[in-house]
């Protein structure tokens, strides 16, 4: 008879002279049972975890300015250096670190409305008094001259550097390419849509495709210029004004405008018919947008004092940030790493929010690591499950927000009713449903 | 997932999409060995059927589901490609000619021939007068709890031969069970059910649980279920001590109660023969089954949820499917069977009055029928013992037998899973290594609700409400073809008559017009897929399971 029966030395589960036991695995899933309901247990588990540690605001730069920041800009080259603009035309740079005031100019009479960082670590700033002012606040004191003075026939509104040559464009009612290189103030160009003479609200400089501008103008139009051809490429009419308009750093084509009508459109430069995307849940104008670094997320800022966060694929936010004393926020901009978000609001403060708001920065164990990776994963798996979708979804919003969200959803469903209505009682056909993707294009020009 | 090789393995007669010459291309012997590889991972580690992105039609759902299936089925190759890893294998009992046998084997004889370490895990606690005796081992296998009727409990670590506390409660003891570790167990004492820990110190009495005679636990719940006399099934959570349902069984006082490990259903027999299962979110048994002529005396489930043993009072063992919940095979035994019990290995051990008798091969899941087994494995016992309650070691190869005279450990080679996992349930789990995993069961404890007949339910998405909300919400939707959605003209069986078969006759009339032509064009097609399914799917279930592959479409 051949007998064999299960043993285990003590060094299969513990070697010999060591302290540390062994945890040998076995994957079979007999040994595993109830793995789904499991793994669903973690996720929720998971999910609370985050929103208890979802702790988004992590503080505000220096003591702010006197009057409201308009305008934020971020040297996409360097870290830790921040440069704001306010409405008594200070301009102010910043590191990050310390999160200390490094530079302040009193270079405007006006509202500062447009800063930028050139690839000299300079920064120019353009403002209402129709001038545009190039600072070096690396190699200069606090409230010295200004380097350089532009001046211009009306307001300026917005400036935009190109992404290698010493080039910038700024906007009034037309906008004039400068170069830095040259000693002369005057242009070297000037582009406009043949007949329209409104202001131009905000401007960007696509950083990919260099040659390639984008405008949004108080006619509500949006305009995109060639430089190549020194001639404007195309218009788009929307139903409302847009306040900002920003360049996804990834895919050079795509653009996102912050509306009037308290949403953010996504374009593909070459349809403008039709909005990639719409990105609703702000409950008053949105003032400014931009993408992250990794061109995968966009952080808004709205007249509704608070800051959102979109998936750039979804079509509602991912996350709100507000606090009781922001008012109104006129800019919000990524840090350069992804990694927090910075918002200037009416109230003269800067604040620093982390991008994902219950993450937290420093240094991981590999366990920790795992853990979090782990976790992420259940949460996606199972993230359609009710009560999972209701933890994740489920925010804090101010008083006044989510009335205006309320009352914005009925008005909203009235005029969807009466829409309804008519087109029940109007011969079939007559009155077609619009996409709510082209419901807000009022006209395209070529 | 899609592939030549996985077409060319089939026969010719199955139609498939790719070209006659694909199908010709003879397999070289690397992508054989691979395409083995990969049917014998999915056949221990896959989780169900693969989706087959080309029947997708959103875009980017289709490629998801396609990088998805692409990551499952490296983890799946993963997996088995760890077995290396594995550190034992199993025992075994073999004759070496066809004279031997191996239920002749005795344990004096197996403790001659195992290594000394194994030979001392088997051993005799000699307790007369306080029996009969049940038995339960620790889902680690470390802690063993003794109960006397009469009112003797012990509890210990059994490879240390240490005792951990004992208790004379100078009451009647019907059953007694460890809780999720060797710190706590239940005791179902006279009146009442208490909870003690390790030292014997009572912590908790449950008067809510009264003259209970079977309990069980479920660990990853944190459940204790109890029923007794009166026929009542109660529900504890023992992580909040608070009640989670209790209700009448109707079905008068209980004989047998068992856990299934798959699901956490319970099996409840009675004095009628019949078994129900039951789940804490229904009032009435999911299922009942008919089991025995006479009362159930012992049930037992196998890991894996696919088989029952029962034992009742008409000398009858049961080999039940319960996928099916048809009964496989019965056997014969010469005393009604006190106690039954499975192994990790699907070894069988039933005590019958003063024997036991050890199973193996009654079922198995990659067989296509199971036949029936005509001679034990192993046998024990005969010495005027009579047994009350058999338990298998988990972990070991040891099968715990309890009797009016004590507990025996007994060594049945081949017994158990050699292999644990230490970050499921460890045997050689220190202190810092028991807390932390009681902390993490504890976070991780499934709710009540998800008890269910399967319980891999969790996180399935309710489809039929999404394609009705779907349905609503879409104000533009198309209405549907109206010659689709035309009644196909139904065959004509059924009664006979004269104005059925002019109807017949005059339906049968040889004008083929649109609709008939997209009918019948439907049909074949519908025909053609339902065929090609049902043959994919009796080649994906194997033999055992091929007979219930969908058949029509």
């Amino acid at each position: 008879m051949k007998i064999k029966a299960l043993t285990r030395p003590t060094s299969s589960h513990q070697a010999p002279g060591s302290s540390a036991a062994r945890q040998p695995r076995n994957l079979d899933p007999a040994l595993h049972p109830f793995e789904r309901a499991r793994e669903y247990s973690r996720a929720l588990n998971a999910t609370k975890i985050e929103r208890m540690f979802a702790k988004p605001f992590v503080g505000d730069l220096g003591k702010g300015h006197v009057d409201g920041v308009y305008v934020m800009s971020k040297d996409p080259e360097r870290l830790d250096v921040f440069a704001s603009g306010s409405g008594d035309g200070v301009v102010k740079t910043w590191d990050l670190t310390s999160r200390e005031e490094t530079f302040k100019a009193d270079g405007h009479e006006g509202i500062v409305k447009g800063l930028c960082w050139t690839k000299d670590q300079r920064l120019l700033s353009c403002a209402s008094d129709k001038t545009i002012k190039l600072f070096d606040p690396a190699n200069t004191n606090s409230r010295s001259v200004p380097l350089a003075t532009y001046l211009g026939n009306t307001a300026f509104t917005g400036i935009s550097h190109h992404r290698s040559l010493p080039n910038f464009a700024a906007s009034s009612s037309a906008i004039s390419i400068y170069d830095l290189s040259r000693s002369s103030s005057t242009p070297l160009q000037t582009l406009h849509w043949p007949n329209s003479t409104d202001t131009i609200n905000a401007l960007s400089w696509n950083q990919i495709e260099t040659s390639v501008l984008a405008s949004c103008a108080t006619d509500r139009s949006i305009i995109l210029y060639d430089l190549r051809t020194s001639s404007p490429l195309s218009k788009v009419t929307l139903a409302l004004a847009s306040n900002a308009i920003a360049w996804n750093p990834m895919e050079a084509f795509n653009f996102a405008v912050a509306s009037e009508d308290h949403n953010i459109y996504m374009f593909d430069m070459r349809k403008l018919k039709r909005a990639l995307n719409v990105y609703k849940d702000h409950v008053a104008a949105v003032m400014d947008v931009e993408f992250s670094p990794t061109g995968q997320e966009l952080v808004s800022a709205s007249y509704d004092k608070t800051i959102r966060l979109w998936d750039r694929a979804g079509g509602h936010s991912r996350d709100i940030y507000h606090t009781k004393r922001m008012q109104r926020v006129f800019s919000c901009k990524f840090t350069p790493d992804a990694k927090y978000v910075l918002s200037g609001s009416d109230d003269g403060n800067i604040r620093i929010w982390r991008a994902n708001a219950s993450e937290r920065s420093g240094v991981r164990s590999a366990r920790q690591r795992q853990k979090l990776e782990y976790d992420n994963a259940l949460k996606d798996r199972y993230a359609h499950m009710p009560e999972i979708r209701r933890i994740k979804r489920h925010r804090h919003v101010p008083k006044a927000v989510k009335k205006a969200g309320e009352i914005k959803g009925e008005e909203l469903a009235a005029i969807k009713r009466r829409r309804e209505n008519e087109r029940k009682h109007s011969k079939k056909g007559s009155v077609p449903r619009r996409s709510e993707r082209e419901k807000m294009v009022l006209a395209t020009e070529q | 997932m899609e592939s030549g090789v996985e077409i060319v393995t089939r026969k010719p007669s199955i139609p498939s999409g790719k070209s006659f010459e694909a199908r010709q291309k003879p397999l070289d012997p690397e992508a054989a060995a691979l395409k083995k590889r990969e049917t014998s991972a999915h056949q221990t580690y896959g989780r169900g059927r693969k989706i087959a992105p080309k029947s997708i039609k959103d875009k980017k759902l289709r490629s998801n589901l396609k990088l998805l299936e692409s990551k499952y089925k490296d983890a799946v190759l993963k997996a088995h490609d760890a077995e290396i890893l594995l550190e034992h294998e199993s025992g075994f009992l073999e004759p070496e000619n066809e004279v031997e046998r191996t239920y002749k084997v005795r344990q004096d004889e197996v403790k001659e021939s195992v290594a000394v370490e194994t030979a001392k895990k088997g051993f005799e606690l000699r307790l007369e007068g306080l029996g009969p005796y049940v038995c339960d081992y620790t889902r680690n296998g470390k802690g063993l709890l003794l109960a006397g009727r009469k009112g003797h409990v012990a509890t210990m670590d059994w490879r240390d031969g240490r005792l951990g506390c004992e208790l004379q409660l100078a009451e009647t003891v019907r059953c007694a069970k460890w809780l999720h570790s060797e710190q706590f167990f239940a005791v179902a004492q006279k009146k009442y059910t208490y909870i003690y820990d390790h030292a014997g110190v009572e912590i908790h009495c449950l008067r809510k649980h009264i003259e209970v005679t079977h309990m069980e636990f479920l660990p990853h719940h944190f459940l204790l279920a109890t029923v007794g006399n009166a026929g009542y099934l109660k529900y504890t959570d023992t992580s909040t001590g608070a009640m989670v349902i209790e209700m009448p069984t109707k079905i008068g006082s209980p004989t047998a109660l068992a856990q299934s490990p798959y699901n956490a259903i319970l099996h409840l027999g009675n004095q009628q023969g019949t078994v129900g299962l039951w789940s804490p979110n229904s009032t009435e048994p999911l299922v009942k089954l008919q089991a025995h002529r006479g009362p159930v005396r012992a049930i037992s489930i196998d890991r894996e949820g696919r088989y029952m043993c029962t034992a009742g009072q008409d000398l009858k063992m049961g080999v039940w499917d319960i996928r099916m919940y048809r009964e496989v095979n019965n056997y014969f035994l010469r005393q009604p069977g006190s106690s039954v019990a499975i192994s990790d290995r699907n070894l069988v051990g039933v005590g019958w009055g003063t024997q036991a008798s050890v199973w193996k091969g009654l079922f198995d899941k990659h067989r296509d029928d199971q036949e029936k087994v005509q001679s034990p494995y192993m046998g024990y016992g005969g010495e005027g013992r009579r047994i009350e309650s058999l338990r298998w070691c988990p972990f070991e190869d040891l099968l715990g037998v309890s009797h009016d005279q004590g507990f025996s450990s007994i060594i049945v080679p081949g017994a158990g899973e050699p292999n644990f996992d230490a970050l499921e349930i460890n045997p050689y789990e220190n202190t810092k290594q028991r807390q932390e995993a009681e902390v993490r069961a504890l976070l991780n404890k499934l709710q009540p609700e998800m008890i269910s007949l399967n319980p891999d339910y969790v996180g399935n998405l309710d489809l039929a409400s999404a394609a009705e909300r779907k349905k609503e919400a879409d104000l533009d939707r198309k209405p549907e073809d109206p010659l689709l959605m035309a009644k196909e003209k139904n065959r004509g069986r059924g009664k006979n008559s004269s104005l059925r078969k002019f109807m017949r006759k005059k339906g049968k009339r040889n004008i083929i017009d649109e609709q008939k032509v997209r009918v019948e064009e439907l049909k074949t097609e519908r025909q053609k897929r339902a065929k090609t399914k049902s043959k994919k799917q009796e080649q994906e279930l194997g033999p055992a399971l091929s007979r219930f592959a969908k058949k029509g479409p």
